[in-house]
């Protein structure tokens, strides 16, 4: 966290506070993340893993505390949150592609109505992503047609295709059948490979383990603990960072 | 259709395909299509019956299906249910256009746009509130009374506005339904990716919302083709307006069953049309679930 790129990190979240109703779901989360780092979110279901990524791309409005991304604070009043989001791609656990739309047309909605990039740009680019993740026959069928781990793959490209800064990716693997997951966990390694500055919320403890550059154990809505990988699952040192990935283990899910 | 299809009306689809009501039993039912067949001819036998056995119907019938009247007033009629037929399609097309409009401005979110929700709710009350025939007459009548000039004073324009406003407000209803129905996740996924609320609108809402309530808006614009005979009252010569005077001049009733029956040819076909959309969305949705 102290080379030159890491003088303005790519994100930056400091005192955040977010409820919905009485229930105080955040009660400030501070986080900086540098470009080209990975960190993954664990924490049981109900600690604020998904509410902090849906604030970060300012789906949730925020109640206290700011979030700057590359500098530029985007909880400030009167920002174009449209140019924001531009710059910040989500995937989410129920993957939310538009189902009366093309496997293309939902990669290239973004590209060409918000980009105002050229068609025949937006479809070449979506058939090259298409065909560097195994999709490729996939490009003219609709959602309905695809496995659930063919339609997050999409679900991810169209982020892609926006050309983001920072990618979240919400507990993307969680709505799928095991045999599915390891097909999008492997997308999700080789962007971190290209250097994809990558915010995951996961209950993929094992995956975590190998693709975090920091992992932050979150628990009633704060950040109790984090570090790299090693030192979280290998010796965490607060008891309820131990309690849960006790459980972790005893469900034999790391 | 009788026997394969959706039986009655469209307007409440069956839970699943299994439960679908049918018409009549299943061909293969010997047993039950005999029951239908007797039971059938033992209803419309009393009917039948008890109508031609009562003591009027000899006059009833000359008065009401006289073959001689109907030939004679049918083409009459006929050419002025045209009329009938321009205003309608003008009205449907011009309602789709404005209760989308009216339906999207209800759907804005956000304390700004307040007004625009509360003016276009306020619509919607109104012209649902209102009796047709009385937009009808008050538009019809009352505009051009007020002689301004650059206004037109053309009963069929006045008419064609009156159904507009009125089936806008019902059909903007059916859009808002159709809309409430598209998951808040979807808009989420294109905000996401930076589509402003209208563009969301645009590419993702209305044209999955739309798709939803083609059945509802046909069955809107059924009551909407029906409620052109009220524009009668402007003196329009419409079908309903060329019955009465045939009527008039014949001392005769059998041209009112010749507008019946243009109606009736007319909506029968829709009505199945409907039935046949809703079956195939079932068909499609179940597909879809595996």
């Amino acid at each position: 966290m102290t080379g030159p790129t890491s003088v303005v990190p790519a994100l930056r979240i400091e005192g955040l506070h977010k409820a919905f109703g009485n229930l105080q779901v955040l009660r400030g989360i501070d986080l900086a993340v540098a470009e080209h780092e990975v960190v993954c979110l664990i924490g049981a279901s109900g600690s604020g893993k998904s509410t902090l990524l849906r604030c970060v791309n300012l789906i949730e409005p925020v109640e206290a505390g700011r979030i700057v991304v590359e500098g530029e604070e985007i909880t400030a009043r009167g920002v174009d949150v449209d140019r924001i989001r531009r710059r910040i791609g989500i995937v989410f656990q129920a993957f939310n592609l538009f189902p009366h739309m093309s496997v293309l047309g939902n990669i290239t909605l973004g590209p060409i109505h918000v980009l105002r990039r050229p068609r025949a740009e937006a479809d070449a680019q979506a058939t090259a992503l298409l065909a560097r993740f195994g999709l490729a026959d996939k490009r003219d069928d609709y959602p309905d047609r695809l496995s659930g781990g063919q339609q997050q793959r999409v679900a991810i490209i169209r982020a892609l295709a926006m050309e983001p800064d920072l990618l979240l990716l919400d507990e993307v693997t969680s709505a799928l059948d095991p045999e599915l997951i390891a097909e999008v966990l492997e997308i999700i390694r080789e962007l971190a490979g290209q250097g994809m500055t990558m915010v995951i919320a996961t209950h993929e403890m094992g995956f975590a383990r190998d693709i975090a550059d920091r992992v932050c154990f979150l628990d009633g809505g704060v950040i109790l603990e984090q570090g790299p990988p090693e030192r979280i699952f290998g010796a965490p040192e607060q008891p309820r960072t131990r309690q849960f990935l006790a459980r972790i283990v005893a469900a034999g899910r790391l | 259709m009788i026997g394969s299809g959706p039986a009655e009306s469209g307007s409440i689809p069956p839970l699943g395909g299994s439960r679908r009501s049918r018409l009549l039993p299943a061909p293969q039912d010997r047993r039950g299509l005999l029951i239908a067949v007797v039971s059938s001819v033992v209803v419309f036998g009393v009917i039948g019956y008890v109508i031609a056995t009562s003591p009027g119907w000899p006059r009833f019938r000359d008065s009401f299906f006289s073959a001689e009247v109907f030939a004679e007033s049918w083409p009459r009629i006929a050419r002025a249910f045209w009329v009938n037929v321009r205003l309608f399609l003008s009205a449907e097309v011009l309602v789709l256009i404005l209760a989308l409009v009216l339906a999207v401005l209800r759907s804005l979110p956000g304390a700004v746009m307040f007004p625009v929700r509360l003016l276009a709710t306020a619509y919607v009350d109104l012209f649902r509130a209102l009796p047709g025939i009385l937009v009808i007459s008050v538009l019809g009548f009352g505009i051009p009374a007020l002689r301004i000039e650059w206004l037109p004073t053309d009963e069929f324009f006045w008419a064609l506005v009156a159904l507009t406003l009125l089936y806008s407000a019902y059909v903007s209803e059916v859009y808002r339904a159709g809309i409430n129905s598209i998951h808040p996740s979807q808009v989420a996924a294109a905000r996401s990716l930076g589509l402003s609320q209208l563009q969301a609108m645009r590419f993702v809402v209305i044209p999955q919302a739309v798709r939803r309530v083609i059945p509802p808006l046909l069955n809107d614009f059924i009551g909407l083709q029906k409620d052109t005979a009220l524009v009668s009252i402007l003196g329009v010569v419409e079908i309903f307006r060329a019955a009465q005077i045939r009527q008039a001049a014949t001392f005769n009733s059998t041209p009112y069953v010749i507008t019946a029956v243009i109606f009736v040819l007319l909506t029968v076909p829709m009505a199945r049309f409907v039935d046949w959309l809703v079956a195939r969305d079932q068909r499609r949705a179940s597909a879809a679930a595996r």
